[in-house]
């Protein structure tokens, strides 16, 4: 069995996962029971000045009956007192003292508000510190949340505030409602941040209810925008820590947050340069035995590949991720497919037929319908493959390219030079 | 009081003829309809012969458009919600499935049965009548073919009626087929729909006696033939007129009409043929009582031309199948009831011209079934007289028609359904039927719409 145990920037932990600051770690009660479930640290619920909550507040996007494609949320940080919240994580800690336990704060954009909030949560034993910069909604209303986390002056500013006492490991968590998440990722570590933690939710609405005319969810008749998280985000949670990954003027490490579901997409995050990550819509889904299976396929995954530590995961995939402009323009791929496997639905046809590159031939051969690429003309954009149903029915095939590999930017400077 | 015990039996039994399976659930059908995987030139659409856009009304239960679902099955097949139960779906548009390769097909006519019960329940109003054309169309028959026919041409503008023998219009639906795979009331809403577009049904109405095929083919401007199939023929052997020999479908069609009988509860029943009818037959025999059951087939299990999923069924329900086995004799008591049937061992010996092995019987070979009943299920006799006074040339009973124009030899008769269909290509299916019912109509509207209607 590989060795799951991370370092996040000083925080340890018995394995990568941990649950996001989130409806799941509200209580001590939640939180020692996903430690027995095998979660190997917690980003407790934020705290911050006691708020109130309304009802409903959550909702969710089902895709053709797959439930919890994407999930929306209303609530706001902690309504439980901080004496409450403080005591808990006291009596957590001690009973589970290898695993991590987070503190995740939100207050005023003060300087004081900030320090006090810091020793009092250090004061418990907390291992390490979040800093709430991206809750988009709700407190964002008030100075908060996201609508600090979305001026990169107050990121640092506030960071900065917090190092300043802070004795423990700080995060700054950012949100993806910004054009560029490396320029706040970037006033973080200006900031002096340990580590920074992305994504926080997406500013969303669920969706409207056909009858009633309302929005999804809603509160006696009235909506307002929830923050996005669960499966659908993930492409885009990924990509924002790819890009901080990548830019080498963010050299702190990063915790993967969006969408991660199983320990597949835990690893896809490492790779891309996460050294742990927190999950909670799946969580939320399914209960808290869902890190059974992560942790165990991780370590399957791990040892198949002969990787003795999940530490040697982190970045790997990192050098692989550009820009465009980097990317071969002769580098060819075409599909190729299997009329043994395929079935014959017929989507790669209609799908290439009628939205793609018209190069998938319906025939009939000795009565049996046949598919056929016409390899001249396919492009390799992918979509027939995507579409097919099948395992092992489409390959995209690599073809010897006639000409040298080169890029754009490659390109661009000959040009330049030839035009000289 | 004996009275009284026999109507408890009978509604002991009425629970054995409610409907086998039950609908999906909304959840189900959801979780199925997405699994379609939305085939481009679908095969399922190629494999059922009303050509149902099957992918499209999978797709419109998955997007909670039930109206337009049950529009999508209802438009291209009438007797959808018939369909739906009695296809044989492997056969047909689930045999063809794509996923049939891959997983598992997907559950169609479930899926049929799920949209079509929505309008049965919702009562929507899926089609109108047509703007009338001033031209009359006479069908003979309201079962499935004569009922399609019916629904286009009123939707096209004629002015129809349909003559029909029986006391209820709908056919096999509403008399041949067994409760528990169709109950009356789908075959009743089908007729109704039909009725409400204006399409009128004369029923007790039998054509020959209470109105002539001359007054038919003077009064109207076209005249469809769909009357079916008639009784099942004799067998030719001794005790045929005792009691407790019953016609397969007049057998089924008591336990659709009325009251269910309760004579035949701890009885040996024996069914004479191995086709679909047969079956019928022999599960509603143990439906209503029967302690043993058993077809007598004089070839074996590989000729038996009852569907497999039949067979299964019919073994399921305890009947007993006893091949190469043919009737000799129907052996009665003083009473005139039948106490046995006497029977013959055969062999497959030569290949006939149809190219099945011609069943010989083995010589001395000859033992009694004690048995307290007969079903004969041989095939149907065909409506010959009545098809003779239209005047309709015919081969053996099966109307002859033109396949492109579905004319008959009288160019203002149409015929199908099970009229046109037969002579050794074993029986039609409903929705083979309904299909023939709708190019009829298409038929006669090619031929009688005016010519400025014609784009």
């Amino acid at each position: 069995m590989a060795d799951l145990r991370i370092d996040l920037a000083g925080i340890k932990s018995p394995n990568p996962f941990w649950l996001a600051s989130a409806p799941p770690t509200n209580s001590g009660y939640q939180v020692q029971r996903a430690f027995e479930a095998g979660w190997g640290g917690a980003v407790w619920k934020t705290l911050g000045e006691p708020i109130l909550n309304v009802s409903s507040r959550f909702a969710a996007v089902s895709y053709n009956g797959q439930r919890v494609a994407g999930f929306n949320n209303i609530e706001l940080i902690t309504d439980r007192p901080l004496e409450v919240n403080l005591k808990e994580i006291y009596e957590t800690k001690k009973r589970y003292p290898h695993h991590a336990i987070i503190a995740s704060l939100m207050v005023e954009p003060k300087q004081e508000k900030w320090h006090e909030i810091v020793k009092r949560v250090e004061d418990v034993g907390v291992d390490g510190l979040e800093l709430n910069f991206g809750c988009p909604h709700g407190m964002a209303e008030r100075g908060m949340g996201s609508a600090s986390g979305q001026v990169p002056e107050l990121v640092e500013k506030q960071t900065y505030w917090v190092k300043e006492v802070a004795r423990t490991p700080v995060i700054v968590k950012l949100t993806p409602n910004i054009t560029d998440i490396t320029v706040t990722a970037e006033a973080a570590t200006r900031g002096g941040a340990d580590a920074i933690s992305m994504i926080n939710t997406i500013n969303s609405l669920a969706g409207v209810d056909l009858d009633t005319w309302n929005t999804i969810p809603h509160v006696a008749g009235k909506g307002a925008h929830g923050g996005y998280c669960g499966p659908a985000v993930k492409p885009i949670a990924l990509n924002m820590v790819a890009e901080c990954a990548r830019n080498p003027h963010i050299q702190v490490p990063i915790s993967g947050i969006g969408g991660i579901s199983n320990w597949q997409d835990a690893a896809e995050f490492m790779l891309m340069g996460a050294t742990g990550v927190q999950v909670c819509t799946a969580a939320m889904h399914h209960g808290f035995s869902i890190v059974e299976d992560m942790i165990d396929g991780l370590n399957h995954y791990l040892d198949d590949k002969g990787i003795a530590s999940v530490k040697e995961l982190v970045g790997r995939s990192v050098p692989r991720y550009s820009d465009w402009g980097n990317l071969d323009l002769n580098y060819k791929i075409v599909a190729e497919i299997n009329n043994d496997v395929c079935i014959n639905c017929n989507k790669c046809h209609i799908a290439c037929e009628d939205t793609s590159h018209q190069c998938i031939d319906l025939y009939t051969e000795n009565g049996q319908p046949m598919l056929k690429v016409r390899e001249e003309d396919c492009v390799g954009c992918n979509l027939c493959s995507i579409v097919c149903p099948v395992d092992g029915a489409i390959s995209m095939v690599e073809r010897q390219s006639a000409i040298a590999p080169m890029t754009w930017n490659e390109r661009q400077l000959l040009m330049n030079s030839l035009s000289k | 009081m004996v009275p009284m015990q026999e109507h408890a039996m009978t509604k002991l039994l009425q629970r054995n003829f409610v409907e086998l399976t039950s609908r999906m659930t909304k959840n189900e059908a959801l979780e199925e309809a997405n699994r379609c995987l939305y085939c481009y030139d679908a095969p399922c659409i190629k494999a059922c012969p009303t050509s149902i856009q099957i992918p499209n009304f999978i797709k419109k239960i998955a997007s909670g458009n039930m109206k337009g679902s049950a529009t999508t099955i209802l438009e291209a097949n009438p007797i959808g919600a018939s369909c739906a139960r009695v296809c044989p779906t492997e056969e047909l548009c689930e045999g063809a499935c794509v996923l049939n390769s891959s997983t598992k097909p997907i559950k169609i006519g479930e899926l049929q049965r799920y949209a079509t019960d929505w309008a049965m329940e919702t009562g929507a109003q899926l089609f109108k009548k047509g703007e009338s054309n001033g031209l009359k169309v006479a069908i003979i028959g309201a079962g499935p073919a004569g009922l399609s026919a019916a629904r286009e041409l009123s939707r096209f503008g004629y002015s129809v009626t349909i003559y029909e023998a029986e006391a209820k219009a709908g056919g096999l639906g509403s008399y041949g087929i067994v409760s528990f795979r169709l109950p009356n009331e789908v075959a009743d809403w089908e007729v109704e729909q039909i009725v409400k577009l204006g399409v009128n049904i004369q029923t007790n109405t039998t054509v020959g006696s209470d109105i002539s095929a001359e007054e038919i083919l003077a009064q109207y401007d076209s005249v469809i033939l769909a009357v079916g199939m008639g009784a099942v023929p004799h067998l030719g052997i001794e005790g045929e007129g005792l009691l407790g020999v019953h016609d397969a479908i007049e057998f089924v069609k008591q336990t659709k009409v009325g009251a269910l009988p309760t004579d035949l509860v701890g009885k040996r029943v024996a069914v004479i043929g191995a086709g679909n009818t047969a079956i019928d037959g022999a599960t509603c025999a143990v439906r209503l009582g029967a302690d043993n059951v058993k077809i007598l087939y004089r070839r074996t299990q590989k000729e038996m031309t009852a569907y497999k999923f039949e067979f299964e069924f019919a073994k399921q329900d305890g009947v007993e199948f006893q091949w190469l086995t043919a009737p000799k004799k129907i052996i009665g008591n003083d009473a005139g009831e039948v106490i046995g049937i006497e029977c013959v061992h055969m062999k497959l010996g030569e290949v006939g011209a149809d190219g099945r092995q011609r069943p010989e019987e083995v010589a001395g070979s000859n033992f009694i079934l004690k048995v307290d009943a007969v079903i004969k299920a041989i095939g149907q006799t065909r409506f010959v007289s009545l098809i003779e006074a239209f005047g309709l040339q015919h081969t053996n009973g099966v109307v002859d028609i033109d396949e492109t124009t579905m004319q008959t030899s009288n160019k203002k008769v149409f015929a199908c359904g099970d009229v046109v269909f037969g002579n050794g290509q074993g029986e039609a299916m409903v929705v083979t039927a309904v299909q023939q019912g709708k190019d009829a109509a298409y038929k006669i509207h090619e031929r009688l719409r005016k010519p400025s209607e014609i784009a």
